[in-house]
């Protein structure tokens, strides 16, 4: 019992999160080294459905109620820790997202076992749970052993290959009655879907910018396709905003906005100092510039060394082959 | 979200609103001598980005008549820095936290919240609003540890909120601009990612003024004993090159390389 | 912002009087030509709005103005916009708040106008002292909120890390003396201030300095990372406190070193050491780097002829703040193979690069008020007189220039150089 792993699996509108994926191939391996079982925890008014979707675990245990139908922390809350308490698992995953921040806390204080935020990397030495957490901004990583054997993970997105999680294998579903109360102080009103019109580039996980290499007006067409295969809206470099090409509310830097995306993908930009202090700070930053020597390649990750006009369709292609 | 006029009758509730003190991140971070913890005696302590924005959601619930703000932290560092700029800004009660053992380090977030939870109680909380999160988070997040310490709800990811009687209607974020709307009957906890706008400014002048005339309160806290059931083995600086990592090839090969290293880090595809 | 329609309507439809059919002494007089135009009514007029300005310390001298004009002519802001004293005078007198409006950010308090005003209306106090009061209101734009509050927590408006202040020296060629280490008394205290010591360009000219100044044989030093930002470009956009607190400090730090002459980089720093410092406690004999190294040109070895057509863009505070417009010429005409232009804005007329009075850090919010910028505008002058190069000596102009040289497409024509850069490349050190 005290040697099984569960996934907290997150859904939304019928989609579940790709870090619920990630999870769940994370989860199996780590039940393999415990000798346990993985089992996926599928919570909601319809839960049914996404539990289906989760073959790579051993068993999925889903719990439908009226209660769970929007994300309410307290509800859903109280039904974790309910499940939990019964079969004990001595993993918890739960993705480090919003819903997930409401839960992983919580649920640790409920069963009394310890919790670790922000974790990028999960191991099980001699029976002892490690897991390493990405500290201050991912700038210091912390590597920390758990006490009693039991611990919730509060997993970052993208820490761990999501291919993994995928299985065409039918799942294993079980459905389990609600614990008898599911009483809430919180009540869940309604979604709220973005509004199209009104992009907050501040916002975003991943940015599409683009400078003056570009040239031309017309040729913002070619940057527009990759954003849309990568399904993130274009921001841009001081001049394309004087230009009038981008709204300002598009423009990155100093005299613009300050964005932190996981992804920013730099294209014509040479990365003068006024651009640079508003981006520096993405997770991720991949630069495509014709010259060699610009400056973009300091604070870039990763760099392409040639025309945008070459590489950037290529690479849409290559987005849009991967996303079918 | 407008029209937070309490209804006729009501009182006036007492927000609280924890601030926390971390490194600042513009600062180089060292790494201690048994490399267990960063290196606190060469980090310059800021006030946590999030709660900056927790103090300004706080500050426009007061300014639309709910009640009174006290701002809270730790003594220490730079306490008094924070806590007269909070009281430049507008809230009603500064307050300097002296626990009778000794201050939570910066990364055991279940001390610090049932120092926190005893500092409310003594305080008489209706609402506490705090950032949802810190570059500390290693033990959990600071908001759902206080209310699960205190017994309260809470609700996380929350970039705006409205009083409506006795409970607070508030957004929480998803990913991709995807909101919910909830209510959570008070008293309650909410962990804010962003205020309803950038948080305010405080003229120097208005702080240096306001260190002359005001006086920050002390009060005493005795916090429960407790463990957070971890331990750091060690702490380390990820491997980062200095410059790009230059991928060279065919178009069509740079494209490959470009998105498999996309994919295998979990952006966008 | 332009005043609301309603207030300018010189004629109101209603107030027309034309009878339709007018007969006087049995002859009938119909016509338009009998029309009569009522008095017009100025309705929304809020008489009390220019009170609220000259009552303030600093603000008086807005009620003195007599719209004589002349201030217009010369104002930088006007050139590329609509602007200048005798407007915003105008356009407060018939109602606008000040306080809240777009145009009280525009002024870069480059001091054209109190130069030509016969009423003395003194721009450089009134904008700071209105400043101030929308600031303490919270009603700032954005941008420059970030550089106060970067200023406030890091000692510079770029938020860089105090402890990298002296990074810069690192790559300098020569050594550069941090007084915090050596503890010995210099002749030369170089205050290097914020763009020189972390802009990217800023700290290449910083470099050029530092090798120039070995290559003399000056006896000098820097503080390093105890150094925080003058702040007198942040006093001019209103945060008095901040360039207040941030004074006294600066007074302290220098009052731990033993120096014969104070030398900056920056002339606005120039200007608040000399102009501003004493009052706080703290009075130098200050120079800038031009006119220190002036008379000493003689004494350069120049290595290489440098073939340019150079002209010089006169730093407001340098210039008319401050009355310098030599110094710099005679280090550029003592440059091997330096040609020097005059642009015709030049010297006591000369016209300003936009980035004074806080306009470093109100670019993205003045554009849309501008036609072009200003630093474009000055570049096009340079361009036009045929210039190669485009000589500076304020560590704000590098960086405004050669983004201008970009925008308005003269790249490859016009290159952006500190005269120390010039001085060091003709020196042969430059690397
Ligand atoms: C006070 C002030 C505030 C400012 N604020 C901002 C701000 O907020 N945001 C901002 O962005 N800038 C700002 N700037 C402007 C800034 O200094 C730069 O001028 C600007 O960022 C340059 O934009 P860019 O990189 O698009 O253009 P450029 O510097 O002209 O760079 C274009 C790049 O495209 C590359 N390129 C050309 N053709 C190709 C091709 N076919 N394939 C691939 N690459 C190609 C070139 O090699 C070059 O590196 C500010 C400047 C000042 C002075
Ligand atoms: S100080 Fe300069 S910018 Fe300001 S109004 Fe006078 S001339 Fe114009
Ligand atoms: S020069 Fe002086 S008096 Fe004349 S219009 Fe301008 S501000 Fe008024």
């Amino acid at each position: 019992m005290a040697a099984d792993v569960a996934v907290v699996v997150e859904h939304l509108n019928g989609t579940i999160a790709e870090v619920s994926f990630e999870m769940l191939g994370q989860g199996k391996r780590l039940a393999a080294a415990l000798g346990g079982k993985l089992r996926a925890i599928v919570l909601g008014r319809d839960a049914r459905a996404a539990a289906e979707a989760c073959g790579t675990a051993d068993a999925v245990l889903y719990v439908e109620h009226e209660a769970l139908g929007g994300f309410d922390p307290e509800a859903h809350g109280k039904a974790l820790a309910a499940l939990c308490a019964e079969s004990a698992p001595a993993v918890v995953l739960v993705g480090n997202s919003s819903k997930g921040m409401d839960l992983a806390p919580d649920l640790a204080v409920a069963l009394g076992v310890p919790v670790v935020t922000n974790v990028g990397a999960v191991a099980i030495e001699g029976g002892t749970i490690v897991a390493t957490s990405r500290l201050y901004g991912g700038k210091i990583h912390a590597e920390v052993q758990v006490a009693g054997g039991r611990a919730v993970l509060s997993v970052l997105a993208g820490a761990f290959p999501a291919e993994a999680g995928k299985s065409d294998r039918p799942a294993a579903v079980e459905g389990v009655a609600p614990p008898a109360d599911l009483a809430s102080r919180i009540a869940f009103q309604r979604l709220i879907e973005p509004e199209a019109a009104d992009v907050d580039i501040t916002k975003e996980d991943v940015l599409v910018s683009v400078g003056r290499g570009i040239q031309d007006k017309d040729n913002l067409e070619i940057v527009q396709e990759l954003a849309d295969a990568l399904g993130c809206p274009l921001s841009a470099s001081r001049p394309l905003v004087d230009l009038g090409w981008m709204p300002k509310s598009r423009q990155v830097g100093k005299s613009g906005v300050t964005v932190k995306p996981k992804l920013y993908i730099a294209i014509g930009i040479s990365g003068a100092p006024e651009h640079v202090q508003g981006m520096k700070d993405a997770a991720t930053i991949v630069a495509i510039n014709s010259d060699p020597k610009a400056p973009i390649f300091d604070v870039a990750h990763y760099g392409v060394a040639a025309d945008l006009f070459d590489v950037v369709p290529a690479l849409t292609e290559k987005v849009r082959e991967l996303k079918g | 979200m407008n029209g937070n006029e309490p209804s006729p009758g009501e009182t006036l509730m007492n927000i609280v609103v924890p601030l926390q003190q971390t490194p600042d991140l513009v600062e180089e971070l060292e790494i201690n001598a048994d490399g267990t913890d960063i290196d606190r005696d060469a980090v310059t302590l800021q006030l946590s980005e999030w709660d900056g924005q927790a103090l300004e959601e706080a500050l426009l619930l007061k300014e639309a008549g709910a009640g009174s703000v006290t701002a809270v932290t730790i003594d220490g560092g730079e306490a008094d820095a924070i806590l007269f700029t909070a009281l430049a800004k507008g809230v009603d009660r500064a307050v300097k936290l002296k626990p009778s053992g000794d201050a939570p380090t910066g990364l055991d977030h279940h001390a610090l919240a049932r120092l926190l939870a005893a500092a409310v109680a003594q305080l008489g909380a209706d609402l506490v609003l705090t950032g949802v999160q810190s570059v500390e988070d290693l033990d959990g997040q600071l908001p759902v540890l206080l209310a699960a310490m205190l017994g309260w709800p809470h609700v996380s990811v929350v970039t705006g909120t409205e009083l409506r009687g006795g409970a607070i209607a508030v957004k929480q974020e998803y990913s991709g601009g995807v909101m919910a709307e909830l209510e959570a009957r008070l008293p309650a906890v909410i962990g804010i990612q962003a205020a309803r706008q950038a948080p305010r400014y405080a003229p120097v002048s208005k702080v240096r003024q306001i260190q002359k005339t005001a006086k920050l309160e002390e009060m005493p806290v005795e916090a429960p004993s407790g463990e957070a059931g971890l331990k750091i083995r060690r702490v380390f600086k990820p491997e980062i090159a200095g410059r790009a990592e230059i991928l060279e090839g065919e178009p069509a090969e740079i494209a490959a390389k470009l998105v498999s290293l996309l994919k295998d880090r979990g952006l966008a595809i | 912002m332009p005043i609301e329609k309603e207030k300018i309507l010189s004629v109101e439809p209603e107030r027309i009087r034309e009878k339709s059919r007018f007969v006087l002494d049995g002859m009938d007089i119909s016509g338009h030509w009998n029309r009569m135009f009522e008095q017009r009514v100025l309705w929304g007029y809020e008489p009390d709005r220019l009170d609220q300005v000259t009552k303030l310390d600093g603000g008086e001298s807005l009620g003195w103005c007599y719209q004589c004009g002349k201030c217009v002519g010369v104002c930088p802001v006007d050139v590329v916009g609509d602007y200048g004293p005798r407007k915003i005078f105008r356009k407060v007198q018939s109602g606008i708040d000040l306080f809240t409006d777009d145009d009280l950010w525009l002024c870069t308090t480059c001091g054209n106008c109190l130069r030509v005003c016969p009423k003395e209306v003194d721009m450089i106090q009134i904008m700071p002292a209105v400043r101030e009061q929308a600031v303490l209101e919270g009603h700032m734009p954005p941008e420059l909120q970030d550089a106060f509050e970067k200023t406030a927590k890091y000692g510079n408006p770029l938020g860089e890390p105090a402890r990298k202040r002296a990074d810069w020296t690192r790559e300098a060629g020569v050594e550069v003396p941090i007084l915090a280490k050596t503890k010995r008394a210099v002749d030369v205290l170089w205050w290097v201030e914020c763009y020189p010591a972390y802009h990217p360009r800023g700290r290449e000219a910083s470099r050029a300095l530092a090798r120039t100044l070995a290559a003399l044989g000056i006896d000098f030093g820097i503080v390093g990372v105890d150094e925080k930002c003058v702040a007198d470009s942040q006093r001019l956009a209103g945060e008095k406190g901040l360039f207040e607190s941030l004074a006294e400090d600066n007074v302290k730090t220098l009052a731990k070193y033993e120096f014969r002459r104070l030398m900056v980089t920056d002339p606005h720093a120039y200007n608040a050491f000399k102009n501003e410092y004493p009052k706080h406690g703290g009075s130098y004999d200050v120079v800038h780097y031009t006119q220190l190294l002036a008379p000493l040109v003689s004494k350069v070895e120049w290595k290489k002829t440098l073939a340019a057509r150079v002209t010089f863009h006169d730093p407001c505070y340098l210039g008319r703040h401050n009355g310098e417009y030599e110094a710099p010429r005679e280090i550029l005409r003592a440059i091997p193979g330096v040609e020097v232009v005059e642009m015709f804005r030049c010297r006591q007329n000369g016209y300003c690069c936009g980035g004074g009075g806080g306009g470093m850090w109100l670019d993205g919010f003045n554009a849309p008020h501008l036609e072009e910028r200003l630093s474009e505008r000055r570049v096009r002058e340079a361009v036009e007189v045929g210039a190669d190069v485009l000589a500076v000596c304020c560590p704000f102009e590098v960086s405004r220039f050669e983004d201008a040289v970009k925008s308005t497409g003269n790249e490859g024509k016009l290159v952006v150089r500190d005269i120390i850069e010039l001085v060091d490349e003709a020196r042969g050190a430059r690397q």
